[in-house]
């Protein structure tokens, strides 16, 4: 049964708790003690308040256990007393680098129960902002990366080139974090005059940026000595921890869901490649994210050409009530798979929803992964991985 | 589904076109686990949601992943069915909190009871998509656990025990995730409140106070009826 | 030296020695202060597509690391509650120490050396090695699993890349014939490049191996990106160092860039030149010769800045493979190569 009758306070490490995942054995012939060290939740890399207690023989990892919660904000709780648009105000902050990307699979959700489409001009917009804000988060992934691994200039170039996509966001929606820009049936506003040409060109320095970075990061091969072969993930063990998005794709699977799932916004129509990469290891992420990068940027500008004209919000009551009926809709977030279970019963608030964040399953995978692998490995792992706590936490 | 308004009863079956991969995948379950285990099946908006028996249900897992090639893991979670906490009258027209009904609906495979524990499976090569849930007994909550199957059931067994106090049984450590461990209570029982509210009782729709150029708005919104 | 010919001053023993220590302490923090407000404020921020300090003391900000280290002089004086207390006081100062004595035999003119030693160069570099110890005093006494990451993984690498350093410094001293760092300078001011003798013989031109060994073993001793380990910024937020803040930290600031200042200065003197510039001699190059020094080891000090602030860290065993089975092997086969041509031409 459980062990919920004896529970070692927080700070320990529950030895038996971990007895399911062997120890690396590492240093056989000596047998040298163990010391336990706190990564966190107070630490430059780990994005966040995450604290990952690991024992360490030297410099190698015996074992480790990420715990979590510390950003725990009770979303879950917390959807079942609020209405939808004021869910939506929550829900950006899930994964607060791409939050126009977090509000869509929930607004699909509810207009699926409604049985409400939202006119194509506003499914365009809605996906040019999504891609916008996958292009923004993985732009500081690109220049981060470098940072944990030791290069302190890309970090800078990174967010420099991410200005203009915030302020792209901040243009059309108000917000450059939270833009809080989506409500069922369609969007809030139009775009502003002279914003698609504003757009055009932010692309173009977003290419080149990715171009900048393919030479000072993937080309350096200090990067490569660190990066190649650290932290494999197989594609079977990924999938059974629930890994996800960029980092499901590196270890060679050709799963997207903006191409293999139920169509949702345009992405049917648009013409896009989907990477993959055979090694698995860290630095397999980072190549597929920059691919990515660049492959949303020409998706943007596919979107650009051909957005019609028309309405961008669809009739719908003043007072929304969401029929009964329950439904599942998951999308490609830049971070992974992101899918709400949301369940209704007529009232203007959801019953249930249950979020399922990316992050989460991402990190699930630390114990397994990290066992045998150096401290400074720890950090280059946890960097391509790349989760955010809110993600992880909710 | 492109209409403009919506439906004014939601149907609690909402069945799409007959779907052969989702057939096919009852077929392989029922064959599997037998016919017996399977107590109720639906596909909701393209998504097939299935509802076994408990005593199926860590083979339900089993066949999923070996026979309907299904290897991802999405989460594992819980459902309380009980009604939620009112927070005022339908015809209020209070549009800051919403009114949930007082009775006990089961969705769209219906439950034998208050709890249900539900998982979502995917394949990463064939793309099929299954919805599996199970029923919880009442008195004693506890399933199988699905640890030794999808590894990664282990974070989302542990989330679902500390939010609803659901045991998973075979789980090696089931211990609190997001929650302090000498937390006491489990969230997201429908009877747990939400602390927020014990503070403060929601106010309802309070007046708006008006812009300096603009008279005061008479009824804009007028006192909620929440008390 | 107990006389200058330009003053035409004849003092005492004790008094020069007192003048030269106060010179040399005041050269370290100016030279910190120098290296670091150039390189590290300026330099590295317009690299990364930003401007730095623009507002302490005007003019873009030429105040700001003095500011700085008044700061850290007014700041409590922490210990951990479980630190070795003595020891967690004296190893920044050990640490100091060692970037002093290495000044001591630089030469910035042809009579301007606080001491004309006649092993110079074996003398520098061996007092450059006292750091370690400091580096583990601090990491040990900090009581902190960090900082004894980060000293253990110091102490490994220190040891290592002292070996490159010398082998480099070897092959200058075949060629020059003369531990004597004045003399090593003399000999590259005197030298001819195929008897064209305007340019003197910079020993970079000959021994350009050893210039890029011994830059990359410096970076290394300087613990600075690719080498920087056991200051991982990312990974142990100040490694040896994390317990240690005001005037101790400021300490450790100094000797990190004082010894800076003092591996360019060595570069410069063993490799370009030192102060001299050919066909200037006497009073002359008395007054320009720390000028010229100057701008000398400001351009090595620019390549190991640079280098810095581009490259990604090297994991500790990556490090210790590129030092023993790339750079050792490059500086023996340098050696040999020197040797060989040595006796030949």
């Amino acid at each position: 049964m459980s062990t919920t009758e004896a529970r070692p306070p927080a700070f320990q490490v529950d030895r038996a708790a971990l007895r399911h995942l062997a120890d690396a054995q590492v240093n056989v012939e000596l047998d040298t003690g163990d010391m336990i060290l706190n990564l966190g939740p107070q630490h430059p890399a780990t994005h966040g308040t995450l604290r990952l207690v690991v024992r360490l023989d030297g410099e190698r990892v015996v074992s480790a256990d990420p715990v979590i919660g510390y950003m725990h904000r009770g979303y879950e709780k917390l959807t079942e007393f609020r209405t939808y648009p004021q869910i939506t105000t929550l829900i950006n902050r899930i994964d607060w680098l791409s939050s126009f990307a977090n509000e869509v699979p929930f607004l699909n959700a509810a207009e699926q129960l409604m049985g409400i489409e939202a006119p194509p001009r506003s499914q365009y917009i809605r996906t040019v902002l999504t891609e916008l804000s996958r292009i923004a988060t993985f732009l500081l992934f690109l220049g981060e990366m470098g940072l944990q691994v030791g290069a302190l200039t890309p970090a800078f170039y990174g967010f420099r080139d991410r200005e203009h996509i915030l302020n792209l966001i901040e243009a059309a929606t108000g917000g450059r974090f939270h833009p809080n820009f989506n409500r069922i049936g369609g969007l809030k506003d139009d775009l502003p005059w002279g914003w698609i040409a504003e757009c055009r060109s932010a692309m173009k320095i977003v290419l080149d940026a990715c171009d900048d970075f393919e030479d000072l990061v993937l080309g350096n091969e200090i990067f490569e000595a660190r990066t190649r072969g650290i932290g494999i993930v197989p594609a079977g063990v990924g999938a059974s921890y629930g890994v996800s998005g960029s980092n499901l794709r590196a270890s060679g699977v050709d799963w997207d869901l903006r191409r293999d799932a139920r169509p949702y916004l345009v992405y049917p129509e648009l013409d896009f490649k989907v990477w993959t990469h055979p090694d698995g290891d860290s630095y397999s992420r980072y190549w597929i994210r920059l691919q990515e990068t660049r492959e949303s940027a020409r998706m943007v500008l596919q979107c650009l050409d051909q957005i019609p004209a028309g309405p961008i919000m669809a009739k719908v009551p003043r007072i929304i009530k969401v029929p009964e009926g329950e439904t599942w809709v998951e999308t490609e977030n830049p971070l992974g798979q992101m899918g709400y279970y949301v369940i209704s019963k007529g009232a203007t608030g959801p019953f249930r929803v249950k979020i399922r964040s990316a992050s989460f399953s991402n990190v699930s995978i630390l114990p397994w992964l990290l066992r045998g692998v150096y401290v400074p490995d720890v950090i280059t792992i946890l960097a391509s991985l790349y989760f955010i706590l809110g993600d992880i936490d909710r | 589904m492109a209409e403009d308004t919506p439906p004014d009863t939601g149907d609690v079956d909402v069945v799409d076109e007959p779907n052969p991969e989702h057939d096919e995948t009852v077929a392989v379950l029922r064959d599997r686990l037998g016919a017996g285990a399977i107590l109720d099946h639906a596909t909701v908006f393209a998504n097939l949601v299935v509802r076994v028996a408990p005593t199926a249900w860590r083979s339900a897992a089993q066949v999923a992943r070996d026979e309907l090639a299904c290897d991802y893991l999405s989460f594992i979670s819980g459902i309380d069915w009980e009604p939620a906490p009112r927070e005022g009258d339908d015809d209020s027209g209070d549009t800051s909190s919403p009114v949930q009904p007082t009775e006990t609906t089961y969705g769209a495979t219906g439950s034998a009871g208050r709890w249900q524990v539900f998982a979502h499976l995917q394949s990463t090569s064939t793309h099929r998509a299954l919805t599996l849930k199970t029923d919880v007994d009442d008195t004693s909550p506890s399933v199988e656990s699905w640890v030794p199957i999808y590894p990664g059931a282990d974070w989302h067994e542990r989330e679902c025990w500390e939010m609803f106090g659901i045991v998973f049984d075979g789980h090696p450590a089931l211990r609190h995730l997001y929650l302090p461990s000498d937390f006491e209570g489990h969230p997201l029982r429908k009877d747990f409140p939400l602390l927020a509210r014990v503070v403060k009782p929601w106010p309802g729709l309070v007046d708006v106070e008006p812009m300096p150029d603009e008279p005061a708005a008479d009824d804009g919104g007028g006192e909620g009826a929440a008390e | 030296m107990s006389a200058l010919p330009v003053l035409a001053l004849q003092l005492g023993w004790g008094t020069t020695l007192a003048i030269k220590t106060l010179i040399i302490l005041a050269i370290i923090p100016l030279g910190a202060l120098i290296l670091g407000y150039t390189f590290l404020l300026k330099m590295m921020s317009h690299m990364q597509s930003r401007l730095g300090p623009m507002d302490p003391g005007g003019f873009h900000g030429w105040y700001q690391l003095v500011g700085d280290g008044l700061k850290f002089l007014q700041k409590e004086d922490i210990m951990p509650a479980q630190a070795d207390r003595r020891v967690f006081a004296v190893a920044p100062a050990v640490v100091v120490l060692s970037t002093f004595l290495v000044f001591l035999v630089i030469p910035i003119g042809p009579d301007l050396v606080v001491k004309n030693l006649d092993v110079g160069v074996f003398y520098a570099l061996a007092v450059s090695s006292l750091s370690v110890i400091g580096v583990l005093m601090a990491g040990w006494a900090s009581a902190n699993k960090y900082a004894l990451l980060g000293a253990l993984r110091a102490a490994a690498q220190l040891i290592a890349y002292e070996l490159p350093l010398l082998l480099a410094v070897v092959g200058v001293v075949i060629q020059a014939s003369t531990m004597n760092l004045q003399g090593i300078v003399l000999a590259q001011q005197n030298g001819a490049i195929f008897g064209f003798s305007g340019l003197g013989q910079p020993f970079i031109l000959t021994q350009f191996v050893g210039f890029a060994l011994f830059l990359v073993a410096a970076q290394a001793e300087l613990t600075q990106t690719p080498f920087d380990m056991p200051v991982a910024e990312s990974e142990l937020v100040a490694g040896y160092m994390v317990e240690y803040t005001g005037f101790r930290f400021l300490f450790f600031f100094i000797g990190e860039f004082g010894t800076a200042f003092g591996f360019a200065a060595i570069a410069a003197t063993l490799f370009l030149g030192g102060w001299a510039i050919p066909g200037v001699h006497g009073t002359w190059a008395n007054i320009l010769g720390p000028f010229v020094l100057f701008a000398k080891l400001m351009a090595v000090a620019f390549i190991m800045f640079w280098v810095r602030f581009t490259y990604p860290r090297l994991r500790e065993d990556q490090l210790q493979a590129v030092a023993w089975k790339y750079l050792i092997p490059l500086g023996l086969a340098n050696i040999l190569l020197t040797g060989v041509f040595k006796v030949a031409f």
